[in-house]
């Protein structure tokens, strides 16, 4: 079978899932093979790789294909483009996989394709588009085929595979190194999945109320391992940080589950979140949109209903 | 500084957006246009930059005809001039062909800083910036919530510097760099200008120039649908969610809801 490059997403030396679920839609279509980029590989990383179908993993762990935005990682991948002729090469599509990917695809003159939620045999993509409402299925037709897929769109199965080691050495040029990361600042954010990639996201909106209010959003996210996240009419007010507002100027999620608590479900939102398996909603107005696309829905006050489902879940485990 | 700001027209979000039949592109007769949400914090932050350094800014968008209307809002924001890149051999361009025609026509129109959005709400790839950066070989500066360029050194029209805070999952980084550079930015980083009656008046006046593909020296051949490196094989409308369950709360609303996530196994 035919190697396709998966780009590892990695976090202070641990392996993300996405990379995973990566490895996972990859082993259907051809034969994996990783590629590490940047400090903090492992034998655990590597492991966790071979665990999850890698036959290849490809290590670049030099600092310089870290300290500078994204470009050094498109170089590598093309480098490896150019060494191994894959079949393809997928990435997470995260904000800055899919820079890498899109820098890469003029590196290589080949198609990139984004947002994809499903790969099937022939490398057709299918993607969701114009807030969820049209179904697309597309292809490349130029090129060796770059694919960005979202965290959460295939379930992690476990295979093992041979993890044969390979290091690369990566001379990153003069023009990638143009952009100079001086320094990164970590915010706080406790112990909750990321966003992006989170299997629950629960959400507060207008409903709320107030940024104190949010702790209940919080609770009821804390007693299901899920990620907060809060609508623009919650971050405009100003009672939850931006960089958790799902929508279509935030993040976009693909959870298996997502529970929108006092959230009407304008388009805006809807766009950032239509695409989650299941979805819980709870609003005091019958009318709210949000309940068309619920699978379950409470008419009720959030204030009432969110503290007595975190008690239930709480009571259940 | 000669700063240009890259703007797009999309569809409204708030009406139907369609795909066309025929070819399979964005059907722009089915929606009003409107000027890409996240473009509107481009065009002000290209201004801010520009108050406080002094230069000129120059709106650039590639669209069809009726696209001029996203120029004149731009302008009566406050921007000096424009062009607009305008031809029928551009249209169903991918992300790879757009960037390369933006690309050529920035390297003809000079540029100190290229100011755009991070993604469109109608593609939204949010890779464009990262695709110019790379076509003209300048430092990518991108997801930024912050700007800051070094007026002493901005003011010699080269060499000057640049530093950004760049959005990440885990908080920021900070990014510094060179000019010439590509910017892109995110929501919140300022609060962008409704125009004044005065600005829309001044806008009527405001230089446009329209370009061609050959006017730009865009090779042909890397343009339009049938040039694409990506094509849609179909599409259909989505099909509707299957109703769910609504209930209203009667003092078991969490419980019921609790049972619903155990019959789904979520707890």
């Amino acid at each position: 079978m035919s190697e396709i490059l998966v780009l590892v997403e990695h976090v202070e030396g641990q392996v993300k899932k996405v990379t995973l679920e990566l490895l996972t839609l990859a082993r259907k279509l051809g034969t994996p093979s990783a590629v590490w980029a940047g400090p903090g590989y492992s034998p655990e990383a590597k492991a966790r790789l071979a665990e999850h179908g890698a036959e290849k993993i490809y290590v670049a762990d030099s600092a310089d294909v870290n300290d500078y935005v994204v470009a050094p990682k498109a170089e590598l991948l093309a480098q490896l483009v150019s060494e191994k002729s894959p079949a393809a090469v997928f990435v997470a599509a995260t904000a800055e996989a899919k820079e890498i990917a899109g820098r890469l695809a003029i590196k290589i003159d080949s198609g990139v394709l984004t947002d994809v939620v499903g790969v099937e045999d022939g490398l057709v993509a299918d993607q969701s588009i114009f807030g969820g409402g049209v179904n697309v299925r597309s292809r490349v037709t130029k090129g060796t085929p770059i694919v960005a897929v979202r965290p959460n769109a295939t379930p992690v199965e476990a295979a093992a595979g041979a993890g044969a080691e390979e290091q690369v050495s990566v001379a990153v040029s003069e023009t990638a190194r143009s952009a100079r990361i001086v320094e990164r600042v970590k915010e706080e954010k406790g112990a909750r999945p990321e966003l992006t990639e989170a299997a629950i996201v629960v959400s507060g909106g207008r409903g709320v109320g107030s940024a104190e209010n949010f702790s209940i959003i919080e609770k009821l996210a804390d007693s299901l391992g899920a990620a907060v996240g809060a609508s623009r009419a919650a971050t405009d007010a100003g009672w939850y940080p931006h960089q958790f507002q799902v929508g279509q100027t935030g993040k976009t999620v693909s959870p298996q589950l997502y529970i929108a608590a006092g959230i009407s479900g304008a388009i805006q939102h809807r766009a950032g979140m239509q695409t989650a398996k299941t979805i819980v909603a709870i609003n005091k107005d019958p009318e709210a949109p949000i309940f068309e696309l619920a699978d379950f829905g409470v008419v009720g006050d959030l204030n009432q209903v969110v503290p007595q489902l975190t008690d239930e879940v709480a009571k259940r485990k | 500084m000669n700063i240009v700001v890259c703007v797009k027209q999309v569809p409204d979000t708030a009406t139907e957006r369609k795909l066309r039949s025929d070819d399979k592109t964005l059907d722009r007769d089915a929606a009003d246009g409107v000027i890409n949400e996240l473009c509107e914090y481009a065009v002000e932050e290209a201004l801010r930059l520009k108050e406080a350094h002094g230069g000129e800014v120059t709106v650039l968008t590639m669209g069809p005809d009726k696209a001029s209307d996203t120029i004149r809002k731009a302008l009566a924001m406050g921007a000096d001039k424009a062009v607009h890149l305008v031809d029928d051999a551009l249209h169903g361009s991918d992300a790879l062909g757009t960037s390369y025609a933006l690309a050529q026509t920035l390297k003809k129109i000079g540029f100190d800083l290229v100011v755009l959005g991070s993604e469109s709400t109608d593609a939204r790839t949010g890779v464009l910036a990262a695709m110019l950066a790379e076509r003209l070989g300048v430092p990518q500066l991108t997801f930024a919530n912050k700007v800051e360029v070094d007026p002493s050194a901005a003011k010699a029209g080269s060499g000057g510097s640049i530093a950004i805070q760049r959005v990440t999952d885990y908080g920021y980084d900070r990014v510094e760099a060179s000019l010439p550079a590509v910017v892109s930015v995110v929501e919140k980083i300022n609060e962008p200008r409704y125009p004044s009656f005065k600005g829309i008046m001044a806008a009527k006046k405001k230089p446009v120039e329209k370009l061609g593909v050959a006017d730009a020296e865009i090779d042909a051949s890397q343009v339009g649908l049938a040039n694409s490196w990506s094509e849609v094989a179909d599409f259909a409308a989505a099909p509707p969610r299957a109703a769910g369950t609504i209930v209203k709360d009667e003092g078991d609303g969490g419980a019921k809801t609790a049972d619903f996530l155990a019959s789904k196994k979520f707890v």
